[in-house]
């Protein structure tokens, strides 16, 4: 329930708002300079190793957004990171636990 | 599990839902599946979050009555069956023609598993 | 007699995040009628979902909304759940509860930024969405996303809340309620605001009955109907009372969806205070096979899924009808009779959700 004073007619109900907004910092970052610390537990992009990766397919196959496309001869793993929705449901298939889910978003250029 | 289903066929389902409007039901809405064979349409009905539902067979082909002139509520629902599935509505209080999900050059009912079901150009 | 005059109403508009278009009918500046139309985002995506199998449709079924998507998603578990009798962990139902709540919280701060911007009140726009940051935040540290949850699963839920993490949504919690306080004095009793919503775009509750609305907007016009009253999933334990209004008007639905915000924090504190220890999440085994309804309360109203199994791993037929598919004929009531500025905030009074609607 909203609390009493809520529920009080006044007039100029924003003035409150505009004098504490006044003496704070901005809410926003100048995002591509300023980044905040992504939380641990992000799904940002995926990520294989592919020392351990003994190239089965099960990823592909569970994948719902066709992103994986895995090869056994010649071996290959491909990511369309286009396509891919981070669900990380093929992290939690993977039999070996080569994949990770980094939780830093993708950079072009990174 | 669904309970409380009452099978329905075309003759009886107009005074069925008129029966059900009379007792101050609230229309959900209407599912439609493809079974293949024949089509299946499920009209679910709510009150005091008790379903009740209404089962109707319907052979390929058939035409389905609307029940929009008792609940308007079933107009939008009716058309995307009419878009989706291809069935024909009669009565309908609002009818977009086949137009209201689809545009003139997407697939014919895409939603009916059987090709022929789609109408003919 | 006057001459009518007909005008589009989208599907491009400021006020619109999503397409749709209404025709007005129009005498002079008051709108006597409206045609929705409706189909211009129309995905297929109930006919995708049976080309998925019944674990990978989870992920699927979570876009058809960008807003309630975890709500979609635990409705849809509950109904395959139900059909393969597995019993969820308690643990994981008041997992779901939590971050069922926090949407419910994130769709209402949202949609009332949107109320105000459709009335031009753009500072007032801001404050709540820097507010629905904070929601944001703590959905993305707990569940990894920050509006595709993707937590929910057959079986339970796919991660659990640490206990470091409980002090932190609690700790949200009490800062998401001084943030309420503080901007929803402007909502209810600004006189510019009242100006704009009292009596605006009536629904009396026999038109509503009859035209089949769902959640806010029933409650709104003082239709009892909340189906969390239900005691589905672990609504079993709490004590959810609707909150209903008797005006049926543009204010009387924000007013609903205030004291929601309320009772959300109060569900969410509730929940975490009864959280059981234990596993929050069982590994299910075969497919699923027969046919089910399963229902879920959802910010914008009720969703029903109907779900048909055939033995396989893939569904016959995922049905799903979104409340704002209910809303629409409730909406065609509302609008005539007011004039052409205030179709805006009559169209956003019922918050529409039109890639719901049309999946």
């Amino acid at each position: 329930m909203p609390p009493a004073y809520c529920l009080m007619p006044i007039m100029f109900t924003f003035v409150r708002t505009l004098f504490r907004n006044l003496s704070r910092k901005p809410a926003t970052r100048t995002y591509p300079f300023t980044q905040r610390e992504p939380f641990a537990n992000f799904r940002g992009h995926l990520t294989i190793d592919p020392a351990v990766c003994i190239y089965c397919g099960i990823c592909a196959k569970r994948c719902p957004a066709n992103a994986l496309v895995v090869a056994k001869s010649p071996k290959s793993w491909t990511l369309d990171p286009y396509k891919c929705i981070l669900c990380s449901y093929c992290v939690e298939a993977c039999p070996k636990k080569c994949m990770t889910m980094r939780p830093e978003h993708q950079r072009k250029d990174a | 599990m669904i309970t409380n289903i009452i099978p329905v066929t075309l003759d009886t389902l107009l005074s069925k839902v008129g029966e059900i409007f009379l007792q101050k039901y609230r229309l959900i809405t209407i599912s439609c599946t493809d079974l293949g064979e024949y089509i299946d349409v499920l009209y679910h009905f709510d009150k005091n979050y008790e379903i009740t539902n209404l089962r109707l067979r319907l052979e390929r082909g058939q035409e389905v009555p609307s029940i929009s002139s008792i609940y308007f509520s079933a107009v939008i629902v009716e058309n995307e069956i009419q878009d989706l599935f291809g069935v024909p509505v009669k009565g309908l209080v609002l009818d977009y023609g086949g137009k209201m999900m689809l545009a003139e050059a997407s697939p014919k009912a895409p939603q009916a598993n059987c090709p022929a079901a789609a109408p003919a150009e | 007699m006057t001459r009518q005059t007909i005008i589009p109403f989208g599907p491009q508009h400021p006020v619109l995040p999503e397409p749709i278009q209404l025709k007005l009918v129009l005498e002079d500046k008051k709108v006597v009628g409206a045609i929705p139309s409706i189909g211009y985002i129309h995905r297929g995506l109930e006919k995708l979902a049976q080309q998925k199998d019944y674990i990978q449709s989870i992920f699927l079924i979570e876009r058809i909304c960008g807003i309630c998507s975890f709500l979609h998603s635990m409705a849809y578990c509950q109904g395959i759940e139900e059909m393969m009798n597995v019993e969820v962990p308690p643990r994981a139902n008041n997992l779901r509860i939590i971050w069922a709540e926090m949407h419910r919280i994130h769709s209402h701060l949202l949609w009332m930024g949107l109320l105000a911007d459709s009335f031009g009140f753009e500072s007032l726009f801001m404050e709540i969405w820097r507010c629905r940051e904070t929601v944001l935040d703590i959905m993305e540290e707990t569940a990894g996303g920050r509006v595709m949850l993707g937590v929910c699963t057959v079986g339970g839920v796919r991660r659990d809340i640490p206990p470091e993490l409980i002090k932190k949504v609690l700790a949200t919690c009490d800062e998401l309620q001084a943030h309420f306080d503080h901007f929803i004095p402007s909502i209810l009793n600004d006189y510019s605001v009242k100006q704009r919503t009292v009596g605006v775009g009536v629904l009396t509750k026999e038109v509503a009955l009859e035209r089949g609305v769902v959640g806010p907007v029933a409650r709104a016009s003082g239709v009892v109907m909340d189906h969390r009253v239900a005691k589905y999933g672990a609504y079993a334990n709490f004590d959810v009372e609707p909150q209903i209004e008797q005006d049926g008007d543009c204010y009387a639905r924000s007013k609903v969806r205030v004291r929601e915000l309320y009772q959300s924090l109060d569900l969410v504190r509730q929940s975490v205070a009864t959280l059981p220890e234990g596993e929050f999440n069982i590994p299910v085994k075969g497919n699923p096979d027969g046919e089910v309804i399963s229902r879920v309360e959802q910010p914008r109203g009720e969703v029903l899924y109907y779900l048909r199994g055939n033995g396989s791993k893939f569904l016959d037929r995922m049905r799903v009808r979104t409340p704002t598919f209910a809303n629409l004929p409730g909406l065609l009531a509302m609008i005539p009779g007011c004039e052409l500025s205030d179709v805006p905030v009559i169209i956003l009074s019922i918050d529409p959700c039109i890639s719901c609607t049309e999946r």
